[in-house]
């Protein structure tokens, strides 16, 4: 009876499994001839959990009654509202990216596959009450995304970049390892809410060490400042398609973790980690905007500016209160929408040849030659910066109402500030589609699929956005209730 | 009219218009939007002839609570009610100055324009906080394709500096917001606007918000973005910038510094006095050596908005009266000057000075108009510059002899650099070939600087007009102030030292504050 229980709150990873292990087996007989019908697939396997958790999120489900297999599997609102996102952000990569490949001639049918069991790993993540949950869903999706990234095989930078995110990502989840385990010797237990009651006493220094190497460990996987050095590289080399999926949905599946531990594990020494997480906050800004400047790439571009807003979400955080919980998955589900519509308009600029233009010089006067796409770009730069009436403000808005909230008044004041430089570089961006002359690179004409993708989620980011605030800020609301709970 | 949602009309108008520069063919752009700023005009027409003077403080309010934490609510009083009118009236003139001087992406140039009129309009009526904010910020996006795109030679460089300043200015206004929607419970300005503050919280709140208020207004030292985003804008760019968006900074002083922070803002009063009196001098004598014609007009709308600000923070009556009439009259005259440069700009593709020269000769009626905008600049009595130059300085005299000393050399200072201007481009020999074969006014000229010369007039000579909607809410405002009101010292004192004075009563003014804080809040 526990056991049935069990297996249907997993049922959209039962899917996932279940489904992808065929979809292998068809990829194996039909090859790659097949991989357009196993994309199809994929994206319906997806939209089929999408629909299987949205009642979780809807019902404000929490509590023991949806915690699966001991503990080690939380179905709850906030998992639900988590995967969502991802469910949404890895079917946008699917979608992406069968044109993307079938035009580089490199679509294979793994490629749909491993974006799948990657979305499994997330959901794992982000759903995780136990430590060991934890690293078995990071690792799943870690492998799959070290792949994903050098799935140019013949690309050397792809090979490049999948080269440096497995080298890296290993010794982060090394140190995570090593975090985890401090924190199991110290406390005796790897359960969320094991260690939480373990540690309501006080904190052992031992378990304070667990807790910065998790952390640590975590911020690679966040990209955080000073754990970032791997982003412009590997978003740079990876093909879009899955630098768009890094961007969206490991951020989401990451954040999402990093909310699970120190909520859930550490919740009850809450300021044993906030001022590292302001540490990482102010440095992420600060870092993510001076980086950004001197680049000539738009991939680079967004990889700083990726480092930059997670520094935004991370204030979030490290007000350690639900508004600020809740303000974190406000921001992070603008986020996704704002990071979509810039890789897409990225992959919609290719230039006589087919190739992908990348170089931000060759956007020149972009406005004239194709000023939708220009327009579309802008609106994703001013976002990002967090212009009002662009709906990027509002995430800002809802995090650093969360900080004044919580007192936080010096954080928020210089994080603030320091979105000022991030503004130069978004400007710049502007400037050279905008005010230079153009520079006649952009030729290729994109497919609809992109072109329908970008114009929903500039929309999302536009204006209109702030109608939805409600509704995000509700849904919010109840994931926070189920990761904080009342009391 | 009541009931009637004309301010989210007025707002809607030039919005859908936008869009449809966008996508109708470039020629018919211009059209389309001199229809809509001219619906607005009429708009605006109707709602000062509806606004009824004398009646509740708010008027026209609409609200709806459209998004999470905070609502779309509007609603205007008569500072707001003026200002709107200002705007809907030189939105029409830009867009009549741009009419042939733009040839190149005509439709985003005028989609451009006619969201700054969407956001202008939705600042003065914002009665939200945040929605406030949000009108006040995005401005900075149209403004800054303006400047980038249709701008002069150095354009990139004045777009930068104008959003980078601003944008850092508002930031920290935004977590001042946060702050005061945290202990207040509410975004609604009205309530905050007789909400009570604690004397301690009102000091930083007052300095984040001044970082704003001064950029935009603005005040020296932070004027610097000012001159190189007029020079560089188009013609149509620099009479909005000067005639509007300057405006919301003192508009931010009458709506938030002075009412939600009267205790601060008596404490700074001796800030903001020493920056607008360095304002006034420094920024006029740079003016007397420009040969840049915009350059030398930008620098004498720093030291016009010195003397309002001077005149807000004398906390009475004429003082606040006559920095809104200065606000309006600079609009007008700024923009009219302005404009009057783009006359002769057009023509000739020049802004140095020396390159004019006996315009009244082959120009004679353009000549009578700059004389008549240049005069006005000035404060010549008969025209719309005068009283509220004079109400200003009445109102500082009331409150510090020497600071209204010092500011009034600036209106000296005025009419030196601006007659200095006039006589080299007006008068003298006709030494330029080109400059004396340019043709006079044609119609579309004359459409745009009649109306801007009634009004002139018709503010210099009968101001009630203008004084009549806002007085109550500036005997309002003035009332609300007067429990930090620094005492003068132009007022006969019997025997006793006037030094010292404003610090006793900016004490007394803290204690009372302490007093009256419970009773706000209820």
């Amino acid at each position: 009876m526990d056991f049935a229980r069990s297996l249907a709150l997993t049922a959209p990873e039962i899917l996932i499994s279940v489904s992808g292990l065929v979809l292998l087996m068809v990829a194996a007989w039909g090859g790659d001839k097949a991989s357009r019908r196993i994309s199809i697939a994929s994206v319906a396997v997806l939209t089929a959990c999408a629909f299987l958790t949205a009642p979780t999120l809807w019902g404000q489900a929490m509590g023991p009654d949806v915690s699966a297999f001991g503990g080690q599997h939380r179905a709850d609102a906030f998992a639900a509202f988590a995967k969502l996102l991802i469910y949404a952000s890895a079917g946008v990569t699917l979608i992406i990216a069968q044109p993307f490949f079938d035009k580089a001639k490199a679509m294979r049918a793994e490629f749909p596959l491993l974006v799948l069991f990657a979305s499994l790993g997330m959901g794992m993540m982000v759903s995780a009450g136990d430590l060991l949950a934890l690293y078995i869903g990071l690792e799943l999706n870690s492998l799959a995304s070290y792949v994903l990234a050098s799935s140019l095989r013949n690309n050397e930078r792809s090979a490049e970049s999948g080269l440096k995110y497995f080298v890296l990502g290993s010794l982060a989840s090394g140190i995570l390892l090593f975090g985890m385990s401090l924190t199991y010797g110290f406390t005796g237990t790897t359960s969320f809410a094991g260690i939480n009651a373990a540690l309501s006493g006080g904190l052992p220094t031992g378990a304070t060490f667990g807790l910065i190497f998790m952390l640590a460990g975590l911020a690679f996987k966040i990209s955080a400042a000073p754990f970032h050095m791997w982003t412009p590289d590997v978003y740079e080399g990876a093909p879009t398609p899955v630098t768009t999926f890094f961007a969206t949905a490991s951020k989401v599946s990451a954040l999402g973790l990093l909310m699970r531990v120190s909520f859930e594990a550490f919740g009850s020494q809450t300021q044993a980690w906030q001022q590292v997480v302001i540490f990482m906050a102010l440095l992420s800004i600060v870092i993510g905007a001076l980086g950004a400047i001197g680049q000539n790439n738009i991939k680079r571009l967004m990889a700083y500016s990726s480092i930059n807003n997670v520094g935004f979400i991370l204030i979030g955080l490290a007000t350690a209160t639900r508004a600020g919980a809740s303000a974190m998955l406000v921001y992070i589900a603008i986020y996704v929408a704002m990071s979509v519509a810039g890789f897409v308009a990225v992959l919609l600029l290719r230039d006589e040849n087919g190739e992908q233009v990348e170089a931000i010089s060759d956007l020149a006067g972009l406005s004239k030659t194709r000023p939708w796409i220009a327009l579309a770009m802008a609106s994703v730069m001013f976002s990002l910066a967090g212009i009002p009436p662009l709906f990027g403000f509002w995430g800002k808005f809802v995090v650093f109402q969360a900080a004044v909230q919580a007192d936080m008044i010096a954080l928020a004041a210089i994080g603030i500030a320091a979105s000022v430089i991030g503004a130069f570089y978004y400007l710049k961006v502007v400037k050279v589609m905008y005010f230079d002359e153009a520079a006649d690179v952009v030729k290729g004409t994109g497919e609809t699929s992109h072109t329908v993708l970008l114009v929903l989620s500039t929309l999302a980011i536009s204006p209109l956005g702030y109608l939805g605030t409600k509704c995000l800020g509700t849904l919010a609301d109840y994931a926070t209730a189920a990761l904080i709970p009342v009391g | 009219m009541t009931g009637f949602p004309i301010l989210s009309l007025m707002l809607l108008v030039p919005l859908v218009a936008a869009v449809a520069c966008l996508v109708v063919p470039r020629e018919q752009a211009r059209s389309v939007a001199l229809i809509a700023t001219l619906i607005d005009f009429v708009l605006g027409v109707i709602l000062w002839a509806n606004y009824d003077i004398g009646g509740a403080q708010w008027q026209f309010t609409e609200s709806a609570a459209l998004f999470a934490g905070f609502s779309w609510k509007l609603g205007i009083d008569g500072i707001a009610l003026l200002l709107i009118a200002l705007t809907v009236f030189l939105m029409p003139v830009c867009i009549g100055a741009s009419w042939t001087s733009i040839d190149k992406r005509e439709g985003e140039y005028y989609a451009a324009f006619l969201v700054m009129e969407t956001l202008m309009i939705g600042v003065f009526a914002a009665q939200d906080l945040f929605l406030f904010y949000i009108m006040f910020e995005a401005g900075l996006i149209p403004m800054y394709l303006i400047i980038g795109v249709w701008g002069g030679a150095d354009r990139i460089y004045a777009s930068y500096k104008f959003f980078l300043y601003t944008l850092l200015g508002s930031v920290l206004m935004l977590i001042a917001m946060f702050w005061m929607v945290n202990e207040a419970g509410t975004t609604d300005i009205p309530t905050l606007m007789a909400y009570n503050f604690p004397v301690e919280a009102q000091t930083w709140l007052w300095l984040a918000f001044f970082a704003s208020f001064a950029v935009k207004m603005p005040m020296w030292p932070v004027h610097t973005w000012l001159p190189d985003a007029h020079v560089q804008a188009p013609t149509g760019g620099s009479v909005i910038l000067a005639g509007v968006l300057l405006k919301m900074g003192g508009y931010g002083f009458i709506r938030f510094s002075l009412p939600m922070f009267p205790e601060a803002s008596a404490q700074f009063a001796p800030l903001v006095f020493f920056m607008s009196m360095a304002a006034v001098v420094i920024t006029s004598l740079i003016a007397l050596v420009q040969t840049d014609m915009k350059k030398l007009i930008a620098y004498s709308s720093v030291a016009h908005m010195a003397i309002v600000t001077v005149g807000l923070f004398a906390f009475n009556q004429q003082g606040l009266e006559g920095s809104m009439l200065i606000m309006l009259s600079h609009g007008l005259v700024a923009g009219a000057l302005f404009l009057s440069v783009g006359v002769i700009y057009d023509r000739l593709h020049t802004r140095e000075i020396a390159r004019y020269g006996g315009l009244s000769i082959n120009m004679p009626y353009y000549a009578v108009f700059f004389l008549l905008f240049t005069m006005a600049s000035i404060g010549l009595p008969g025209t719309s510059g005068f009283v509220g130059e004079f109400l200003s300085l009445i109102g500082i005299y009331q409150i510090s002899s020497w600071v209204a000393l010092i500011c009034t050399t600036g209106i000296i200072l005025g009419a030196a650099y601006m007659l200095y201007l006039y006589r080299r481009v007006a008068y003298g020999e006709q030494k330029n070939a080109d400059a004396a074969a340019m043709p006079d006014l044609d119609k579309r000229e004359w459409a745009m600087m009649i109306p801007l010369a009634a009004v002139v007039l018709w503010m210099g000579v009968y101001p009630e007009s203008f004084i009549a909607p806002m007085r109550k809410d500036i005997a309002a405002l003035d009332a609300r102030l007067a429990q930090a009101k620094p005492k003068g010292d132009a007022q006969p004192t019997a025997g006793q030292g006037t030094s010292g004075k404003p610090m006793a009563a900016h004490n007394s003014g803290h204690s009372a504050a302490h007093n009256a804080a419970p009773e706000g809040a209820h």
